[in-house]
């Protein structure tokens, strides 16, 4: 199968909170190819956080394999696990976590200085084609406490894409963000998608859901519905026939 | 990761916090100032008294009596002490490593010309005197071995002594009176400062021995003392007990106490001793207050880290791996010692210049203490900066993730 891109076995995530044991994810199966847009759904504790960490490499499983790009994460060490985050991976948190005091443009150079020898211009070439990419070149400049919400995620996102990585891991990007300005955060999503990067989405809102292509809820750490999105919608056209301007 | 970027990413998070960073490097930049100013004032003293020292001459021993404490043995050339004028002729034939050789009386007279009036230490000496103390003149000539044969009633006298009998006009060849008697002022001789002891070395008459001893003493009879300039520095030690033994073969001494042979080299020694002692006790004063300065370093960094636990954790998640963050935090501690370590040598250096100023003295800052500050300061900024660095490097990425 060389389209599968994460393949995820039998996986379990628990928490030793005192005496109790929380089971975040209880035996997940989950296999996503290259090129799939997938949103995940769940109410709150569901273990949608706990498995974008998982597969973002930013935590590990109790239980289960995992396979990412052909590549067994579990027997990676910390050091390898840094460059599978660095070269493979994108983030997009709910709350952008930019540093602060530190411009659009230092932001997105970020994972390239952890990042193979790259020299000063090719650094600035792949910032700003990656700025150019979100629509946000104009602000490189500005620190994130002079940017809204939607642009601060849009520096987010550049951010999780200038290292050409194979997955977008983007959790609630939306939640903090008006309907409008999430759209537009969605049609970057598509327009990512579209150029060959997976996409995977976790949203509490329905309507944000029908923008991708596969739809996953969770309940109680388990993946209980895995379908096909018939109504796949597009961000960029729904953006012209939303008003400009107006206040939500 | 690159080195060249770690530098950057620790120099953009200092230049973030500008105040913070620049009063963390003041306790540095002051312990590094002290350290440097306490070195160049202890180097400062050394070439002062070095100086004293090389003004007493080249290669000197001196043979002193230590009889006046004991039972007065009159010898046959009228001294009192053990030592006779024989006993310096003696020496300068036995020894090949003697240079030169000369007695020494001490005495002390009232200087009288015109109506001005001055008390000085007389000593008289041989002309080798001159040689061994390196006098040289500013005027004049030195009294010849003519003069010392017959007793001639001329003298040498130093700076201090012209300046006050002679406030306006040329002291050679004029005539004054020495405890009454008349002599003739034949040379000046040029500054010799101040002694080790601190006495002012131009404040003196030089004469010729046999004058002092036959016109001046009356009937008091003076110590006699010898001094003596070895062919080398190195055969000092061995012409000090050469010397010792002839005194205690000829009978002169009974026991070694008797007499005291000194070399310029004991009191060099002595001297170097106490003033490293001084330098190293001043230096560690200082070092104490560098050493605050990096404990300053450690608890800035802590709160640092404390402070930065998300950004460490962003910087993880887009691929900064432990060792990276270890790496960023000890630079930038380093970076704060070393900047304010330099700062620190401009201050000390200033300070020391200040000092030279105001002191008059010659203060020297010497490689040595730069490059020691500088290693200090580094070696500081990576112990101090360690403790803060591993922490912040053993954060679990998730928990800084959260961590609000
Ligand atoms: N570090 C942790 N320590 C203990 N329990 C945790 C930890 N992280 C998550 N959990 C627990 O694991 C379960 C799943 O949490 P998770 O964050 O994955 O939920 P979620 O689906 O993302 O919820 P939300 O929609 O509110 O973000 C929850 O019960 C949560 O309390
Ligand atoms: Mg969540």
């Amino acid at each position: 199968m060389p389209n599968t891109l994460i393949k995820i076995e039998n996986m379990s995530k628990t928490y030793q909170m005192g005496e109790s044991v929380v089971h975040a994810l209880r035996n997940v199966d989950l296999t996503i190819n290259k090129g799939e847009f997938v949103a995940i759904m769940g109410a709150s504790g569901s273990g949608k956080t706990t498995l974008m960490n998982l597969i973002g490499c930013l935590d590990k499983p109790s239980a289960g394999s995992y396979i990412l790009d052909g590549i067994d994460i579990h027997s990676l060490n910390d050091n390898e696990l840094s460059d599978i985050r660095n070269e493979k991976i994108g983030f997009v948190f709910q709350s952008f976590y930019l540093l602060p005091r530190t411009t659009a443009f230092e932001n997105v150079e970020l994972p390239l200085l952890y990042s193979t020898n790259l020299n000063l211009h090719q650094r600035r070439e792949k910032v700003l084609q990656a700025l150019e990419t979100v629509k946000i070149a104009e602000r490189s400049h500005h620190f994130p406490n002079q940017l809204s919400g939607g642009q601060q995620q849009r520096v987010a996102i550049a951010r999780a894409i200038v290292n050409q990585a194979l997955i977008m891991l983007a959790d609630e990007p939306t939640g903090n963000l008006d309907s409008r300005t999430s759209v537009e955060v969605l049609s970057v999503f598509q327009e990512l998608h579209r150029n060959g990067i997976t996409v995977i989405l976790v949203t509490h809102e329905k309507e944000i859901a029908m923008y991708a292509k596969r739809l996953i809820i969770f309940k109680d750490g388990r993946i209980i519905s895995d379908q096909i999105n018939n109504n796949q919608r597009n961000a960029a056209e729904d953006l012209k026939n939303l008003p400009k301007e107006e206040e939500d | 990761m690159p080195l060249y970027a770690i530098f950057q990413i620790a120099l953009k998070s200092l230049l973030r916090n500008k105040t913070r960073t620049f009063l963390t490097m003041l306790g540095i930049i002051i312990g590094v100032a002290a350290v440097i100013t306490m070195l160049a004032i202890g180097q400062g003293a050394k070439t002062i008294v070095d100086d004293q020292i090389n003004s007493m001459g080249t290669n000197v021993i001196t043979v002193m009596s230590n009889m006046f404490n004991r039972s007065a043995v009159r010898s046959e050339s009228g001294s009192s002490s053990g030592l006779t004028l024989e006993d310096v002729e003696n020496i300068k034939d036995r020894f090949n490593d003697v240079l030169y050789a000369s007695v020494l009386v001490s005495s002390f007279g009232r200087l009288k010309y015109k109506s001005l009036n001055w008390y000085s230490p007389v000593m008289g000496v041989d002309t080798d005197f001159q040689f061994i103390r390196n006098y040289e003149m500013e005027e004049g000539e030195f009294f010849t071995d003519n003069d010392v044969r017959s007793g001639n009633k001329v003298i040498v006298i130093g700076t201090t002594v012209a300046t006050n009998l002679f406030p306006d006009e040329s002291p050679i060849d004029k005539m004054i009176r020495l405890r009454n008697v008349p002599v003739r002022i034949v040379g000046v001789y040029k500054s010799k400062g101040q002694s080790v002891a601190g006495g002012d070395q131009d404040d003196m008459v030089i004469a010729p021995y046999s004058m002092v001893l036959g016109r001046l003493t009356g009937r008091w009879r003076p110590n006699l003392n010898i001094f003596v300039s070895a062919v080398s520095k190195e055969k000092i030690p061995k012409l000090q007990t050469d010397i010792m033994n002839y005194l205690l073969e000829t009978n002169r001494a009974a026991t070694e106490e008797d007499f005291v042979v000194n070399s310029q080299t004991d009191i060099a020694e002595t001297s170097n001793r106490v003033s490293n002692t001084m330098t190293l006790l001043l230096a560690s004063i200082a070092s104490i207050s560098l050493l605050v300065g990096g404990i300053g370093i450690m608890n800035i960094m802590l709160v640092s880290v404390t402070e930065r636990i998300k950004e460490i954790g962003i910087r993880m998640a887009v691929g900064a791996k432990k060792k990276d963050v270890l790496m960023q935090f000890i630079i930038e501690a380093v970076m704060i010692s070393l900047l304010g370590g330099l700062l620190g040598i401009l201050l000390g250096a200033g300070l020391s210049k200040t000092l030279e100023h105001m002191m008059k003295w010659s203060i020297s800052i010497s490689t040595w203490s730069i490059v020691l500050s500088v290693t200090f300061s580094c070696a500081i900024g990576i112990f101090f900066g360690w403790y803060p660095a591993k922490k912040a490097a053993s954060l679990n990425l998730i928990d800084a993730l959260r961590y609000e």
